[in-house]
């Protein structure tokens, strides 16, 4: 962080009610607000309890400081930002395509512009930005000060929350989902810890963000951590914070993600990678409150809802001595399980109209339809990857799709291979007895009884028959690169 | 063997958003230092979907670039393309550092 002697606003600042002074009592390094209280006040820390991110920026629009709040919105909480670029850090529309500040005169006053920024996270966020400037008693523009507000709460519902089945964009209709939309509203506005657990790709992450959204923490920070992506030093550090000097290059002190969720939530992903040291020390915060930094024997009191969630079975853990039973029982107040997809296949068919909605569309390509048997395959398959995989199915099929309706020959293949190998478990017998149409439809039919060589031969020399042998036009209909159809053809010795 | 390297730009910067970059530079070269070519290309417009399919139809291996929304980093790793996202700085410095091995994503240079 920057020295004292860069933050001081003017050298006649000190007679100012609001002088940001380089005297000093604790740290010599951090500026003090001066003459505003009865003794002076740490900047910093004045600074990080504003609700909203606050940025103070030199004329050349470079950062000076920084919030807590504005490193958790952005994402940007470790490393030196002083002197980097705001629009580099912020990432958002604005500074990019309508920057209040590049020109500003001495009439200059406080503007407000709505926009977006993506985060750390690669998250679209959308965000209403003021800029103001930041004046000299002699009444010279100096530096700028940005405020930066996350606007999710406020938006306008759009036709992608208009939803009959839709709940803060997680959609399902069957009764296991119901069931859980309808305690979702109680269960977030109370105040006590969650454990969400489930399979991969059954949306563990929404359902931690909804329950975010819907509390009444809503405003503050949603701090997102995944305990099992990270070595167990680094992850203390990056959970509780370090002080300056505590090891080799801790070159600066760091706040870490329960302090930068203070007011808000902070949501431990992979829960059950959490390594054993690390669970005692989330277990003292679950009985205190407090954090203990790296390095610091002073303990910092933070207000945070945790929201865990994994896929892994934690009472197993635990009998196995992996998982400490007395954080599963405090982690355990309000518990959330997610069906896998193939307990609820009657959301299958609403999920992909949703992604085909907004697949197409982020896509810039024109909704297809679904034929019957496509749709069959995508109903009798069992979606070991649940939601995700299946958004990433219907990705495949909306890339691979030309001609507007999706047929199977447009679904990756290991769909049909385990739907006419039979591997799935809890196929409906239907799904065995199965009859699909290859590429572009209407050409001769294959069926189930054969095997998967033999209908991707055929399905290859049906592709060739329709476009009259052109195997570049052959190998797009088939949905393959040109060296895929080559090494198929050579592989069943079609010439 | 031969690399081909895509930077959003801005100005002399890795530009802050994929996706608002109007302008990119290609790095072709063999892994060595001062074996380079390098051209600028300039885009008909800002959009992630289309610098996506230029990045795809160049045979770009290595993308560097700032911010850049989920969709389209999942897309490129998809493809088998490397992203190093969240790199802040001069390209001339970043392209030393890949040459170096030593870039990362979020690194501020």
């Amino acid at each position: 962080m920057a020295k004292t002697s860069s933050h001081k606003v003017d050298p006649n600042a000190g007679d100012s009610a609001h002088a940001i002074s380089s005297q000093s009592t604790a740290d010599p390094d951090s500026p003090q607000i001066t003459n505003l209280l009865n003794i002076p006040i740490d900047f910093f820390e004045f600074m990080d309890e504003i609700a909203i991110g606050v940025a103070i920026l030199r004329l050349d629009r470079k950062i000076v400081v920084m919030n807590q709040t504005l490193k958790a919105l952005t994402g940007f909480n470790q490393g030196n930002l002083f002197g980097v670029a705001c629009s580099h850090i912020l990432r958002s529309n604005v500074c990019l395509q309508s920057c209040p500040l590049l020109e500003p005169d001495e009439d200059f006053s406080p503007k407000c512009n709505d926009g977006n920024l993506i985060n750390r996270d690669r998250q679209l966020v959308p965000i209403r930005i003021t800029s103001a400037p930041l004046r000299s008693l002699s009444g010279k523009i100096v530096g700028f000060i940005e405020t930066v507000e996350d606007i999710r709460l406020l938006r306008k519902p759009d036709e992608t929350t208009l939803h009959a089945h839709k709940f803060n964009n997680i959609i399902g209709s069957s009764p296991e989902m119901e069931k859980i939309f309808q305690i979702l509203p109680s269960l977030a506005q109370s105040d006590s810890s969650v454990l969400i657990t489930g399979e991969t790709g059954t949306g563990k992450d929404m359902m931690a963000e909804a329950i975010h959204q819907l509390s009444s923490r809503a405003k503050g920070p949603f701090v997102k951590i995944n305990c099992g992506a990270l070595p167990e030093t680094l992850l203390e550090s990056e959970l509780f914070g370090h002080r300056k000097g505590a090891f080799t290059g801790a070159i600066e002190n760091r706040p870490g993600r329960f302090r930068l969720a203070h007011n808000g939530t902070l949501h431990l992903t992979e829960i059950g990678d959490l390594p054993l040291a690390l669970q005692v020390k989330l277990l003292t915060f679950l009985d205190d409150r407090e954090v203990f930094p790296i390095g610091s024997g002073k303990a910092v009191a933070v207000d945070v809802r945790i929201v865990a969630a994994t896929n892994r079975n934690l009472e197993q853990r635990a009998r196995d001595k992996q998982f400490r039973k007395d954080l599963l029982f405090r982690l355990n107040v309000i518990r959330l399980h997610l069906p896998p997809l193939r307990d609820r296949k009657g959301d299958i068919q609403l999920l992909v109209d949703h992604f085909l909605n907004s697949l197409s569309s982020q896509l810039g390509k024109q909704r297809p339809t679904i034929s019957r048997e496509a749709s069959k395959i995508l109903m009798a398959y069992h979606y070991p990857g649940n939601v995700r995989e299946l958004k990433n199915i219907v990705e495949y099929a909306v890339n691979i799709c030309a001609d507007g309706e999706i047929e199977p020959g447009h679904l990756p293949f290991y769909l049909m291979e385990s739907s006419n190998g039979g591997v799935p478990v809890g196929v409906p017998e239907a799904a065995s007895s199965l009859t699909f149409k290859t590429v572009e439809g209407g050409g001769p039919t294959a069926n189930s009884s054969q095997d998967w060589p033999t209908i991707e031969k055929q399905m290859i020399l049906d592709a060739l028959v329709r476009t009259g042998g052109r195997k570049n036009k052959a190998a797009a209909a088939l949905g393959w690169a040109r060296s895929t159809l080559y090494r198929k053809m050579k592989h069943y010795e079609i010439h | 063997m031969a690399t081909k390297v895509l930077i959003p730009l801005h100005e002399n910067d890795v530009a802050p958003r994929f996706d608002l970059a109007t302008e990119v530079l290609i790095v072709i070269g063999d892994g060595k230092a001062g074996s380079r070519e390098k051209k600028t290309v300039v885009l008909p417009r800002a959009s992630a979907e289309q610098l996506c399919h230029f990045i795809i139809t160049e045979g770009i291996q290595t993308v560097i670039c700032n911010g850049i929304e989920d969709d389209y980093y999942q897309y490129l790793t998809w493809k088998r393309i490397e992203v190093i996202d969240s790199v802040i700085g001069s390209i001339a410095v970043a392209l030393l550092r890949l040459i170096d091995g030593t870039l990362k994503a979020g690194d501020i240079l």
